[in-house]
């Protein structure tokens, strides 16, 4: 089984490549935060998923966006789990441009859950429905990109580190002031530091220090790139149950049919 | 049919014989299924049935995928995310689909290695290996083009890159650039017909797998010891082989069962793993990414394209000799495209009369050296272009083309191979004959 046993290694290396394509730019320093979606059975807390709202509404939506994000999915099973009257209110709170209105010269008006987040306000703002997956915090060692298969992607890790990652250091280079951030790759980002610890107030008490906003913030940014992650490691998990079992059936049905063959064999053996 | 003798669908039934005068469907069918296989087929003779799963499993989630997708330049990236979230099921199909590729690209390469090592290539089976390769060149033309239409940052700069490698084909190469984008640059233009090609293409694909395997079913089955099946009567094959059904069916379908378990915990728990964060950004034509890779299946290729820089000897002969015409773009396209071709030549540039790798003690050597170099190709080619890379890319190159041009040749002539076994019979029993000193459960199938 020599070839077998090599090839089978030699597949499981490809995470050599894959994660290789993800040492795209050299990541900063991200800390292996735990959050509660890692791993095969992890899942969101939604309580976190709801702070994490209040604080992208509260600091974030000032200038980025969400825009593929349907204010409505707010209310679904394995998000933030709104109740649906709170979706209505949340969604009010945003003003949408609709071409309809205006006898089709278009006018702004209240948002209703069927409408997504606004995009961004700032046009140098990336819109951030999709940013934790856009960003791998793991890509070692060597650019294998093999630690993200024990520590993840490192979407959320990179969002929350670099929320936390502030030095206090500034510099100006032309006209524009930059700061240092030990997560950004090449250390300077062109974004203030947003979160200071207390720029909100949470209802359930939750601290509110700088890291733990950053983690709540960086939580709810993965739902809104991944709002089906539950759904799919559902799916996922039964597939690799059916799959098992039948897997055995067919290992048993297999040795069923060859076992007179094989025995054949036994009773006249190669002289 | 030709090939080793067995029997024939009969039809029994009045209703059969009418239908067998008039289209003998049901014989085919049976044939097909029946076709005598080599009782001593190891594990590494299952890829076959894990590419044929994944043909139809790309086929018929990319036939709902595009239901929902829209081939526009402003609006392809939205309605991925339409039907990763609004779509029932969607991010499972599009997750299925985009994984489904890295599976099929699995399965091609160790089917192919596979047909290294045992030489299933050689005589009479070269028909076979070149459609065989057809097929792979066609994967990578609509695994390229698919990994363009959902239009993200990776998209747009991998068929950048990817299409300019035609511009460096000098006096035309410009002509050929345009004509694949359907204007100066990758655009809307682009974006429609690399769709119109990525759904057309897997059906050429499905005919040539038909090809393939009509081939196949003529000559027969490679086996691990390359000898053939004795085909003088039907009694002597019989003792050679087994019928397809059950026994290779079950087996199959068990190898792929434990395969594709494998697969949906990947889909299920990180379906991001083999893809590019970056093909999560919007395409931007002005913003370039610090670092364009292709997706992990082209990266022994992308490493050979890039080895070739201009201050490599050979590259500046090339260059002298042709009075410049020959650059180290060129070059590099020239070398990446012939890795493939003289792949394609194996069979005729492969000069031992032994098929199996298994009796061919010099060549063991070379060939896991040969695999080794194809993962050492992958890394250097996922690595930015600079430092020691270039020069790990530029020795695998180098090996690559020396496996097919100059060791396998010299192999045939140099080499004293080991003594091969009679029959497949007597490969088998020699095997399951000792079986019972070992636990009973013995390994299901010859070793190797």
């Amino acid at each position: 089984m020599g070839m077998m046993k090599t090839l089978t290694a030699a597949s499981l290396a490809l995470g050599l490549s894959a994660g290789a394509a993800a040492a795209a730019g050299a990541v900063g320093e991200v800390t292996d935060y735990d959050f509660s979606f890692e791993g095969p059975f992890g899942t969101f807390d939604q309580m976190q998923l709801q702070r994490g709202l209040q604080v992208y509404t509260e600091v974030c939506a000032a200038c980025h966006g969400l825009q593929y994000v349907p204010i409505r999915t707010l209310g679904d099973p394995g998000g933030p789990g709104l109740p649906e009257d709170q979706v209505r209110a949340y969604a009010e709170f945003y003003e949408v441009w609709d071409p309809t209105l205006f006898d089709g010269e278009g006018d702004f008006r209240p948002a209703t859950p069927n409408d997504h987040f606004p995009a961004s306000g700032l046009s140098n703002a990336p819109d951030l429905s999709l940013m934790a997956k856009a960003r791998a915090g793991f890509s070692g060692p060597y650019g294998t990109g093999l630690n993200q298969l024990f520590r993840g992607m490192g979407g959320a890790e990179y969002i929350a580190s670099l929320l936390a990652g502030y030095t206090g250091e500034e510099k100006e280079e032309a006209g524009t002031i930059l700061y240092e951030n030990t997560a950004f790759p090449g250390g300077w980002i062109s974004m203030a530091p947003p979160i200071w610890g207390d720029d909100v107030v949470y209802e359930d008490g939750s601290p509110t220090d700088v890291e733990s906003l950053s983690k709540d913030v960086a939580a709810f940014l993965m739902w809104t790139a991944e709002p089906k992650l539950m759904a799919r490691k559902e799916a996922g998990f039964r597939g690799v149950l059916m799959l098992s079992v039948l897997a055995v059936l067919l290992y048993l049905t297999n040795k069923r049919i060859w076992a007179p063959v094989k025995a054949r064999a036994k009773e006249t053996p190669a002289e | 049919m030709s090939g080793i003798p067995h029997d024939h669908y009969e039809p029994q039934s009045n209703g059969e014989k009418w239908l067998h005068r008039r289209l003998p469907i049901v014989g085919l069918a049976y044939d097909t299924l029946m076709i005598p296989t080599p009782k001593n087929l190891n594990w590494m003779w299952i890829w076959g049935i894990v590419l044929t799963f994944c043909l139809f499993l790309q086929i018929v989630t990319g036939i709902v995928l595009v239901m929902h997708y829209t081939p526009d330049v402003d609006l392809a990236f939205a309605s991925v995310e339409h039907i990763m979230r609004n779509v029932n099921g969607g991010h499972m199909l599009r997750y299925l689909h985009q994984n489904g590729a890295s599976l099929f690209f699995i399965a091609v390469y160790a089917h192919i290695f596979r047909n290294l090592y045992y030489g299933s290539y050689k005589e009479p089976r070269e028909v076979t290996w070149i459609i065989g390769i057809l097929i792979y060149l066609l994967m990578m033309a609509t695994a390229f083009m698919g990994y363009v239409l959902p239009w993200g940052q990776m998209s747009f700069w991998g068929a950048t890159v990817i299409t300019g490698l035609f511009g460096a084909i000098p006096f035309i190469g410009e002509g050929i650039q345009t004509w694949l984008l359907g204007g100066p640059a990758v655009d809307n233009a682009t974006l429609t017909r690399f769709f119109s090609l990525h759904y057309l293409l897997p059906f050429v694909i499905l005919g040539l797998v038909i090809v393939h395997i009509w081939a196949f079913h003529t000559t027969g089955n490679n086996n691990p010891t390359g000898v053939e099946v004795r085909r003088s009567s039907k009694e002597e094959a019989e003792r050679d082989t087994l019928p397809f059904w059950p026994y290779f069916v079950i087996k199959d379908l068990f190898a792929l069962a434990v395969i594709l378990a494998v697969f949906f915990a990947i889909v299920g728990f990180m379906p991001n793993y083999l893809g590019h964060p970056d093909n999560y950004i919007e395409a931007n034509p002005l913003v370039t990414p610090s670092h364009i890779v292709p997706e992990w299946y082209f990266l022994p290729f992308y490493a050979i394209l890039r080895a070739f820089t201009p201050d490599v000897w050979i590259v500046m002969f090339a260059s002298w000799i042709t009075g410049g015409v020959i650059d180290a773009a060129f070059f590099g396209v020239l070398a990446m495209f012939g890795a493939i071709a003289v792949m394609a030549l194996a069979p005729w540039l492969d000069t031992s009369s032994i098929r199996s790798g298994r009796y061919r003690p010099m060549f063991k050597w070379w060939f896991w050296l040969f695999v080794v170099n194809f993962f050492v190709l992958m890394w250097a080619g996922a690595m930015p272009a600079e430092g020691i890379y270039p020069i790990i890319a530029l020795i695998g190159s180098a090996y690559w083309f020396a496996y097919f041009l100059v060791i396998l040749p010299l192999l045939g002539v140099l080499e004293k191979p080991l003594p091969q076994p009679e029959t497949i019979e007597e490969d088998f029993k020699a095997h399951y004959g000792k079986a019972e000193t070992v636990d009973g459960a013995a390994a299901p199938t010859p070793a190797e």
